[in-house]
């Protein structure tokens, strides 16, 4: 129940109108991108703001096309959006008109071929995965930003997709909630084995979620290193991981390169924002 | 007495405090109490002024004649079916034009919104249409049809039309991009898309139009009846004048009033019914 996503020579232009002399240009945000991702992996991609990370998850996920190069899912080209890939965004995406369990109950009715009764089922054991089982009937607006993206989580899974796409899903929560959901994510990724591919620009996250880790650089968009992640994660969460040593030392490489990155001396565009490290 | 500043900064549990101890804030009972009889208090204020004024020789007592005259008239008209006669003469008029406004605006709305090309030929169209005031009109709407209950129909129709219309568009255009990025992944159609995403997504703002249009139902309802009818609330209100009817002519604007205090906590509660997933 997971596939393999692939992408070579991937190159990504949009037409841009510059503030200075209002004349039309072409940005590429991202050039000759190639990226492999095993089935079953979690895979993270870091990199500073407006290096083009969401782009390649559009890519993947089908909502874009993209202006070269050739992406496939499990060998078949990817040509549009389909319920083998499902998204999770930053901005929770419920329908603020449905509870938490109508909400999961929405992506099953998208799929089909399933009585309202198994409907209903499937969401109430989507809820209970994600701990919020007595939260089946709250609207969105009564629950924690936590909590609905949990939701967002459940909806995403219910259809039992192969690769779960989730940008910075955590992005807008506070510290505590994100460690939380952070730990629940690895422990959902191996009971449901789906392949996910993860973006962030917070180098602990990518650190602490990624069996590996792509490194983005910013114009344009292209992978400058993808590194093993080989550390103890205790399935207990009874050690704290991200203080120990091995973990220290991924999260400093990578400040490194992303460091390198932005002090680049052939860097000679605009000053770039580097992601909070 | 307690002013804005301190009303609106007066302490009470943020929504994380709400969160763990399971519980909303309230207000208390008492403080309810105490907003119903103020609120009371002002309409008894109202009411002596209105019956006392007069009384008291502050005013004309011909034209402004004490309350409870005019509540005897009102009653007397009750009893004997002569207001009811006008007023459902006036309620069917309404809701027939207000109905028929719904049942087209919003659909056409949607229709508008879904494309942008139609969109971007018809805003300014229905800008002009929309501020043109539905009464300038009403001489065209007699010459074309009449004084009969098309032209009345029609007006209200009219005056209703563009408020929805323009919500309609406004709502289904506006929708959370968002939504239908996740619409998108999941695969939705364009129809279900509509049915499931848009459609809900819109009917607050689609509703803003509703009640906009359920009070000008009712203004040009009225001043259609005073320039041609033969029964209705606004004719009531001109037959009684002309014919020095006063308290009749009072009695009258009270039921109009009623009229449009009740549509407008009619549509208020409907909205709620159809909003309750939103926050307060």
């Amino acid at each position: 129940m997971s596939s393999r996503i692939e992408l070579s020579h991937v190159g990504q232009t949009f037409w841009v109108r510059g503030d200075d002399d209002k004349r039309l240009r072409e940005f590429v945000a991202l050039d000759d991108l190639n990226l492999d991702v095993a089935a079953g992996e979690f895979l993270t991609v870091v990199g500073p703001s407006g290096c083009g990370k969401s782009t390649v998850l559009d890519l993947v996920a089908g909502l874009a096309k993209p202006s070269v190069g050739r992406l496939t899912a499990d060998g078949k080209p990817i040509t549009g959006p389909g319920l083998d890939r499902s998204v999770v965004f930053q901005q929770y995406t419920l329908l603020p008109w449905r509870t938490a369990a109508a909400n999961i109950e929405f992506a099953l009715e998208a799929k089909g071929g399933m009585t309202r009764k198994q409907r209903a089922e499937r969401a109430r054991d989507y809820l209970e995965l994600v701990g919020l089982t007595e939260f089946a009937n709250r609207y969105p607006h009564e629950l924690s930003g936590g909590m609905k993206q949990r939701v967002a989580i459940a909806r995403s899974l219910s259809y039992e997709p192969e690769v779960l796409l989730m940008d910075e899903p955590f992005g807008a929560l506070d510290a505590q909630t994100r460690e939380r959901l952070q730990e629940e994510l690895i422990r959902i990724w191996r009971r449901t084995d789906t392949t996910v591919i993860f973006i962030t620009h917070d180098i602990d996250e990518a650190v602490f979620l990624g069996q590996r880790v792509a490194v983005m650089s910013a114009r344009p968009g292209r992978i400058k290193e993808v590194i093993d992640i080989n550390i103890n994660r205790d399935p207990s969460g009874e050690t704290d991981v991200r203080a120990s040593r091995e973990f220290a030392a991924y999260r400093h490489h990578i400040w490194s390169l992303l460091r390198q990155l932005h002090h680049a001396p052939d860097d000679t565009t605009t000053p770039q924002e580097l992601a909070h490290v | 007495m307690s002013s804005l500043i301190a009303e609106k900064t007066e302490a009470r549990p943020n929504p994380r405090q709400e969160e763990s101890a399971k519980a909303k804030g309230v207000s208390l009972k008492r403080r309810r109490t105490v907003t119903l009889s103020r609120g009371f208090a002002g309409l008894l204020a109202l009411a002596l002024t209105w019956e006392l004024a007069p009384r008291l020789g502050l005013v004309d007592s011909y034209f402004i004649p004490p309350l409870h005259i005019v509540l005897q008239e009102w009653w007397s008209m009750l009893v004997d079916g002569e207001l009811w006669k006008h007023v459902r003469a006036s309620l069917v008029r309404s809701v027939v034009g207000f109905g028929l406004a719904i049942a087209i605006a919003i659909p056409l709305g949607a229709a508008i919104a879904w494309y942008r090309p139609v969109r971007e030929f018809f805003t300014p169209v229905l800008e002009i249409f929309r501020n043109t005031a539905a009464l300038a009109l009403l001489p065209v709407f007699m010459l074309v049809l009449g004084i009969g209950e098309t032209s009345k129909i029609a007006i209200v129709l009219y005056a209703c039309f563009f408020p929805i219309l323009l919500s309609t568009v406004t709502g289904v255009a506006n929708v959370d991009p968002q939504l239908l990025r996740s619409a998108q992944v999941l695969g939705l159609s364009p129809v279900s898309t509509f049915r499931k995403v848009v459609f809900p997504a819109a009917i607050p703002t689609i509703f803003t139009g509703v009640r906009i249009s359920g009070a000008a139902a009712i203004l040009v309802l009225i001043a259609a009846e005073m320039i041609g009818a033969t029964a209705g609330l606004g004719f009531l209100i001109n037959y009684a004048q002309y014919n020095f009817l006063i308290p009749k002519m009072y009695a009258a604007i009270i039921t109009t009033s009623a009229l449009g205090v009740a549509v407008n906590y009619g549509l208020v509660a409907l909205e709620r019914r159809f909003s309750r997933w939103r926050p307060e």
